[in-house]
C-alpha cells in the first residue's frame, strides 16, 4: 500500500526536508559511502592500466594531474574524512557512549572535516 | 484580543485501496488554537466524511498524531502559530509507515501487537519509568504511568522503517529496553538481537526528535546495543 514500508522507497533516505541533524548525518554517510565505492571501482580500473605497459600508465598519470581530476580526488579525500569521522561517531553511539550528544559530536566532526579538507585542498592544488 | 488568521488547511484524503488526493479548506482560526481544533472544525462545518483519530486532547492518548507540514506532530498540543503564519498553509497527512485505513487514520495494529510482545507495561515504579540520565529518580515503590503514549510518531519519522516492514521500529525497541530494564529476561534481548531488531537502526535519531513524551527511543536502542555487546563479550570470555 502507498503508505506502508517498502524497500522501493529507499530514495526517501536521501530526502533531508523537515528532518534533523541525525538524518543529515545519515544521508551524508550514505552519499560518501556510494562515492567511495564508485571510486574504488575506478581505482581498480586505473590500476589495470599497469598491465597495459608504461606508456598507458604514464598517459593516465598525466591525466591525473589535470585540475578536474585533482578536484575529483579532493572529493574522494573529503568523502573518506567525513565517512571515517562519522563512522567513529556511530560506533561510539552504538556502544551507548555519548548518545545524548550525537548532534554536538556531528557538528564537531564537520568542523574537523572542513579543516582537514581545506588543508588537503591547499596541499593538492598549491604545493603538490 | 488575538487577531484571527486565515489559513489554508490542506488535508490528505484516501480511502483503502484508492488513490490519494488533497482537499483544501479555507479557515479563519485563532493562531493559539491547536492544529487538532482546525481539523475538527473541518469535520464539524465542512466535511463530515473526514476520518481522523482523537480522544483526550491533552497529549495523553497519542491518538491524534499526524504529519503537519511534513513533520510528525501530536496535533492536540501543536499550536497553529507554531507551524504556520497568517495566510499560510497547513498540510495535514497521516503518519508514514502505517497502512492508511481512511484519510488521516492509519492501521497501527501491528505496532500495538509488537508492544505486547515486548511485554510493555503502561505503569512502572518511578525509577523504572525514568531514563537513567533524568535527574529526578526517586527510588521508591511508588508507580507512575510510563512516558510512551503509543502515538507511533517515532515509527513514522524513522528512515529505516520507510524501507523495512519487518523492522521492529523505535517505539517497540524502546519498549523492549524498558521491559528488559525491569525483568532482566534474556529472551527479550534475543528478540531484538537480529537484523530487524536493534541492528536495523541507522542512527538518524529522528525518533527521539519527534517523540512528544521524552521516551528517547534512540537512546534506548543504543542502550540495548550496549547490553547485547556486553552480553556477547561476557559469553566469549566465559568460554
Amino acid at each position: 500500500m502507498e503508505n506502508s514500508p517498502s524497500s522501493s522507497k529507499f530514495m526517501r533516505w536521501f530526502d533531508p526536508r523537515y528532518r534533523q541533524v541525525g538524518t543529515w548525518a545519515f544521508i551524508l554517510n550514505r552519499v560518501t559511502a556510494i562515492g567511495l565505492t564508485v571510486y574504488l571501482v575506478l581505482h581498480l580500473f586505473m590500476l589495470g592500466k599497469l598491465a597495459q605497459g608504461p606508456e598507458a600508465y604514464d598517459s593516465f598519470i598525466a591525466l591525473a594531474k589535470t585540475p578536474l581530476i585533482k578536484f575529483g580526488e579532493l572529493l574522494v579525500v573529503a568523502a573518506g574524512i567525513l565517512h571515517g569521522l562519522n563512522g567513529i561517531r556511530i560506533t561510539l553511539n552504538s556502544f551507548g557512549v555519548l548518545v545524548r550528544y550525537q548532534k554536538q559530536i556531528f557538528i564537531i566532526l564537520l568542523i574537523l572535516s572542513v579543516t582537514a579538507i581545506a588543508y588537503f585542498a591547499y596541499f593538492m592544488f598549491f604545493l603538490a | 484580543m488575538t487577531d484571527l488568521w486565515n489559513i489554508s488547511l490542506i488535508i490528505s484524503r484516501q480511502k483503502t485501496a484508492r488513490k490519494r488526493y488533497f482537499d483544501t479548506f479555507q479557515l479563519e482560526v485563532n493562531p493559539d488554537e491547536y492544529v487538532l481544533d482546525a481539523v475538527e472544525r473541518v469535520w464539524a462545518f465542512h466535511d463530515r466524511g473526514l476520518a481522523f483519530r482523537h480522544a483526550c486532547h491533552h497529549s495523553t492518548c497519542g491518538a491524534c498524531a499526524m504529519l503537519v507540514n511534513g513533520v510528525e506532530k501530536l496535533t492536540c498540543i501543536t499550536s497553529i502559530r507554531s507551524v504556520t503564519h497568517n495566510s499560510g498553509k497547513l498540510k495535514i497527512e497521516p503518519l508514514r509507515n502505517f497502512p492508511v485505513i481512511s484519510d488521516l487514520v492509519v492501521d497501527m495494529s501491528s505496532f500495538y501487537t509488537n508492544l505486547e510482545l515486548a511485554r510493555f507495561t503502561q505503569v512502572a515504579t518511578l525509577k523504572d519509568a525514568s531514563l537513567p540520565y533524568e535527574k529526578e529518580q526517586l527510588d521508591t515503590t511508588h508507580e507512575r504511568l510510563v512516558d510512551c503514549i503509543e502515538c507511533g510518531m517515532c515509527v513514522s519519522a524513522c528512515p529505516a522503517a520507510h524501507t523495512s516492514e519487518k523492522y521492529h521500529g523505535p517505539g517497540v525497541l524502546a519498549a523492549y529496553q524498558h521491559s528488559y530494564n525491569q525483568e532482566k529476561d534474556q529472551f527479550l534481548l534475543e528478540a531484538v538481537d537480529c537484523q530487524d531488531g536493534v541492528w536495523r537502526c541507522h542512527n538518524a535519531f529522528e525518533c527521539s526528535s519527534v517523540c512528544p513524551s521524552n521516551v528517547d527511543p534512540a537512546w534506548r536502542i543504543m542502550n540495548l546495543r550496549r547490553i547485547i555487546i556486553q552480553t556477547r563479550l561476557g559469553r566469549l570470555f566465559k568460554k
